[in-house]
């Protein structure tokens, strides 16, 4: 009940600060609503890879599934509802729902292989998956094929953005403090242990693919309708591992961890970019701080070698 | 304590404004890094000779520009955020970019909300320009580049041609569009379509199929990247017709990967270095003493879209965005590297065609063709 | 029928590249348990030491391309990837040996953006001209042999099946009837039996880098004289293209990679030469998913039982 209140509480603040935002600096904002929909992603992915200890790296797969769902449905059916702006609203809602929807069947049909496969051959399928959903995309010419899909309207804003990422947030620690917790723990721990104390590894494996795609796929409806113009090489292979990262960072199995480093690796970027342009900074300082791709892997390296659960999460057990 | 401060913040706030006011502020957003940076790092070079050019010799309106530069790394999502930041941050008058259609397609909807005028040096997709009447290119549309391509392999006689294209790269599939329409209206037959993607080092498979249709030639329009492997991999498989292509193909490393295997080839493209008119040849000249290499078209488009920024400022007088924006509607007969450039009513540019054929190891001017 | 004969010639001039990529994923997948990302990385690097020593290459052998020149850079190069490879595995894995695999894999992961990003922030972005270190042209059979002479293959691709072969026959012998091959076997069967046994774990474990570290950087060679245009995010596609060969031939199976590649690659040509370029990645993709689904262990890997 009281994790119920909270949500409700975080709602009507988004909805406040909502009202506020709009006459915000919109570099500013943009970055805000990148945050929250990295929250969404990020939060969503632990699920799978930090919770029930499976590696998923093709989380950019389903939230292409996502964005190009809603936007082909707000761009065909946008106002089939009518014109007015209640209409449309609730147009680009029931848009979201249905491409997160679409992009949890994906994350059913990759769900399924993880009943045979883990480790590292799981996160080659998931990456591969990834790579088949882009050349879906890239052959479809209602989607716009290579050209991107553009002219979606701007209906993303704080208050839906941080709205469903709190939603995310609620949903993921309210099942992990269930008895499902449990069960995901119990497949990350012991996959065969939990096996023989009758815990049914495949629904758990299965539900936490199926969710955390949903959530991808309604980050991606989010996604396209803020930035209006989408291409099947945003959500690429290293789009994949940016999500993965943020996990990592924040360490697997803590959201709250997850949700600050989604936050920070959301900023990161930026703060980099700022740094790159300090002239009185030497000059190959500034040009690391341009290439933000190196720093961000030796990051990376470093953090695994140094601090592998990372920042915020728990040691994993140390297997043989 | 409290006025202290806010004294200080006043200093800051008027040292900033002081600072602003001696600076005409442009945004110009590439891909530096990346997948397309090949692309960007050109269009860069030049765009950087221009601005460096205007503010050796006094800038403008008694200001000198001062460019920021930022690096999409040829991912999606980030042209948009640097475009906010170029107009909330930086408070630019303008915005400069990007080469790649699909980048440019995602910042143009920002710069037109904020009516902040942007120049595209080489977005050949017509849809960039129909987001509104403040983005602009300094290049030609692709239906034209395809058009005078068809023009031209019918002009030498050819009646059975083939075609390959980039399926990854919107231009190339533009192009061949409106090549393969141009074509077939003359009588001329597509004897075969086939593709590759960006990044691909072996075409012998396509090569292979076409060789067997006995093509008079083949329409390549790629990127040089490609088009290298490519021309020397069909001469190598004994394919003898000749290859025709686009603006992608100018690159530093076209000739050198492809040696003579392009020896009778022919392309379209906005410039050519050994364009003898002195505009072209001192831009090269300074080209090479910069960056110690001959610049290539995104370069020259590059300088182009500064230059005619930098004139219509000239003209409008002000950096307002809606002057700016009419001053830039109004260029007519810029004397640009890439020819002489008059937008037109969809803010495309009009410009001659430059057809080069190449021969020993070089490129020698064949054509114009006028729009 | 002939158009296929000659796509299936290019498609095998393609897979023995990823042949010799996959077998440097193979080894150190059976030796360690683990997909090393960054193999196809080490790939690119070994273009790029051909791209700078080529130069020097050829001034030693007179500025005349030709076999002499190719082989020496062959060497020199795979030594320098065995050195790359020694030094990563040294400073990277190396610290994480006891760790959970996961945590292997995401450095791998590190390592491999790592040397993209490091490699475009060193060597500039844009596509590099590979030196002419070999006089390339089309060998076709003769033609009073009547149709069947319009089938040929590039010279470079020739050469390249034929070092790919030789490499294997090497190597085979390597795994096979050396000490430090029996040392590897040992290694992937039990490695914590094989260092009772005395085995210097870390020693073959460096050495199994060295040896996959030196094919992909031969890998890089040869498949820059065939198509001598490099770039720093040229081992991207070529890496996955080769693990989904090792996985389909049977991850930490010889044999099984070097038939892996082959295949991928007659796969990938058949599927760009008949259906569309657009397909092939994820056409490749889904034979990887549907071997991993009906066969785990690949097409000659033997079947391995979880230890609890």
């Amino acid at each position: 009940m009281r994790s119920q209140l909270v949500l409700l509480l975080t709602l009507i603040a988004c909805g406040v600060i909502s009202t506020f935002a709009t006459g915000m600096n919109p570099y500013y904002y943009d970055i805000l609503v990148g945050i929250g929909i990295n929250i969404i992603l990020a939060t969503g992915l632990n699920l799978v890879n930090g919770y029930t200890g499976q590696f998923s790296l093709g989380h950019a797969g389903f939230m292409a599934v996502g964005a190009y769902g809603s936007s082909w449905l707000t761009l065909s059916y946008g106002y089939i509802l009518g014109s007015s702006s209640i209409a449309i609203t609730t147009g680009y809602v029931i848009a979201l729902l249905l491409g997160g929807i679409g992009a949890a069947l994906a994350g059913l049909i990759v769900g399924i292989p993880s009943l045979r496969l883990r480790g590292d051959y799981l996160a080659i399928v998931t990456l591969g998956f990834n790579e088949i959903i882009k050349g879906i995309i890239q052959n479809c010419e209602a989607l716009g094929a290579q050209r991107g899909l553009g002219g979606m309207v701007l209906h993303t804003n704080f208050f839906w953005t941080f709205a469903f990422a709190a939603l995310t947030v609620y949903v993921v620690v309210s099942l992990v403090n269930s008895t499902y917790g449990r069960g995901f723990l119990a497949v990350k721990d012991d996959e065969i242990a939990a096996e023989a104390m009758g815990i049914n590894t495949t629904k758990y494996k299965v539900l936490a693919f199926v969710l955390a795609a949903f959530f991808a796929g309604i980050a991606g409806g989010l996604y396209a309708h803020f930035k209006q113009f989408i291409h099947p090489e945003g959500f690429n292979f290293i789009k994949s591992v940016d999500i993965v990262v943020m996990v990592i960072l924040g360490g697997m199995g803590s959201t709250v961890g997850v949700c600050l480093a989604a936050v920070l690796l959301t900023i990161l970027p930026e703060f980099l970019r700022k740094v790159s342009h300090y002239e009185w900074l030497p000059d190959w300082f500034r040009h690391v701080a341009e290439n933000r791709m190196i720093l961000y892997s030796l990051l990376l390296i470093i953090l695994m070698l140094t601090r592998p659960q990372g920042l915020f999460g728990v040691r994993l057990a140390r297997k043989k | 304590m409290k006025t202290l401060l806010l004294s200080m913040l006043a200093t800051a706030g008027l040292a900033a404004s002081l600072f602003a006011a001696d600076e005409i502020v442009v945004g110009e957003f590439a891909s530096l890094t990346g997948g397309n940076a090949s692309f960007g790092q050109s269009s860069h070079k030049g765009t950087q000779l221009a601005v460096d050019e205007i503010n050796a010799t006094g800038g403008l309106l008694g200001k000198k520009i001062k460019l920021i530069t930022e690096d999409d790394q040829s991912t999606a999502g980030q042209p948009a955020t640097i475009v906010q930041k170029f107009i909330s941050q930086d408070k630019v008058i303008a915005v400069l970019g990007e080469v790649a259609s699909s980048k440019s397609l995602e910042a143009a909807p920002i710069c037109q909300q904020n009516k902040i005028p942007m120049i595209s040096p080489a977005s050949t997709n017509p849809k960039v320009t129909e987001v509104g009447d403040y983005i602009f290119r300094v290049c030609f549309i692709d239906p034209f580049q395809g058009t005078v391509m068809a023009k031209f392999a019918q002009s030498k006689g050819w009646k059975r041609v083939a075609v390959l294209t980039d399926v990854k790269q919107d231009y190339s599939v533009g192009l061949a569009k409106f090549f393969v329409e141009g074509f077939k209206k003359n009588g001329g037959e597509i004897v075969k379509e086939q593709s590759y993607s960006t990044g691909d080092k072996d075409f012998k498979a396509q090569l292979t199929s076409m060789k067997s249709l006995k093509p008079e030639a083949i329409f390549l329009p790629g990127y040089y990247g490609e088009v290298s492997l490519i021309a020397k991999q069909a001469k190598l498989l004994g394919l003898k017709c000749p290859l025709l292509g686009g603006d992608g193909w100018v690159g530093d490393s076209l000739l050198k990967v492809a040696g003579n295997s392009l020896d009778g080839s022919f392309f379209s493209c906005h410039f050519s270095a050994q364009d003898k008119s002195p505009v072209v040849q001192s831009f090269v000249e300074k080209f090479k003493a910069k960056n110690g290499a001959v610049p290539d078209d995104m370069a020259a488009l590059g300088y182009d879209s500064a230059m005619i920024l930098a004139e219509a400022i000239k003209k409008a007088g002000t950096t307002d965005g809606d002057k700016l924006r009419e001053a830039i509607a109004a260029t007519k007969d810029h004397p640009g590297i890439t020819g002489s450039i008059t937008l037109d009513e969809q803010r495309n540019a009009r410009k001659p065609a430059v057809i080069l054929k190449i021969a020993d190891g070089g490129f020698q001017f064949e054509q114009a063709v006028a729009p | 029928m002939l158009e296929f004969l000659q796509q299936l010639i290019n498609g095998l001039a393609q897979g023995s590249i990823y042949a010799l990529i996959a077998l440097g994923y193979t080894m150190v997948f059976g030796v360690l348990r683990f997909i090393n990302f960054a193999h196809g990385d080490v790939y690119m690097l070994g273009a790029f030491a051909g791209f700078y020593i080529g130069p020097k290459m050829l001034r030693l052998f007179g500025d005349q391309p030709g076999y002499g020149v190719l082989i020496s850079m062959l060497l020199v190069t795979m030594i320098l990837c065995a050195l790359i490879g020694i030094g990563i595995e040294w400073l990277c894995y190396r610290p994480l040996r006891n760790r959970p695999k996961l945590t292997v894999l995401i450095t791998a992961i590190g390592v491999s953006l790592f040397l993209e990003n490091g490699g475009q922030f060193l060597f500039g972005a844009d596509p590099k001209s590979f030196p002419e270190i070999l006089t390339d042209r089309y060998i076709s059979l003769p033609e009073t042999w009547g149709r069947i002479s319009e089938l040929g293959i590039q010279l470079s691709a020739a050469i390249s099946m034929l070092v790919t072969v030789i490499l294997l026959f090497g190597l085979r012998h390597i795994v096979l009837h050396t000490k430090m091959g029996m040392a590897m076997r040992a290694l992937s069967f039990n490695p914590v039996a094989a260092s009772l046994m005395g085995i210097n774990n870390s020693v073959v474990i460096a050495f199994t880098f060295g040896l996959g570290s030196a094919l992909a950087g031969a890998a890089g060679i040869l498949t820059s004289i065939q198509q001598p245009s490099i770039d720093p995010l040229m081992g991207i596609s070529a890496g996955l293209k080769a693990f989904v060969a090792a996985v389909l031939g049977g991850i930490g199976n010889l044999p099984g990679a070097a038939l892996g590649g082959i295949l991928i690659g007659v796969i990938e040509t058949m599927v760009v030469g008949y259906i569309s370029p657009t397909y092939r990645d994820a056409i490749v993709f889904g034979v990887l998913i549907l071997i991993l689904l009906l066969k785990p262990t690949g097409l000659l890997g033997a079947s391995e039982q979880e230890k609890v």
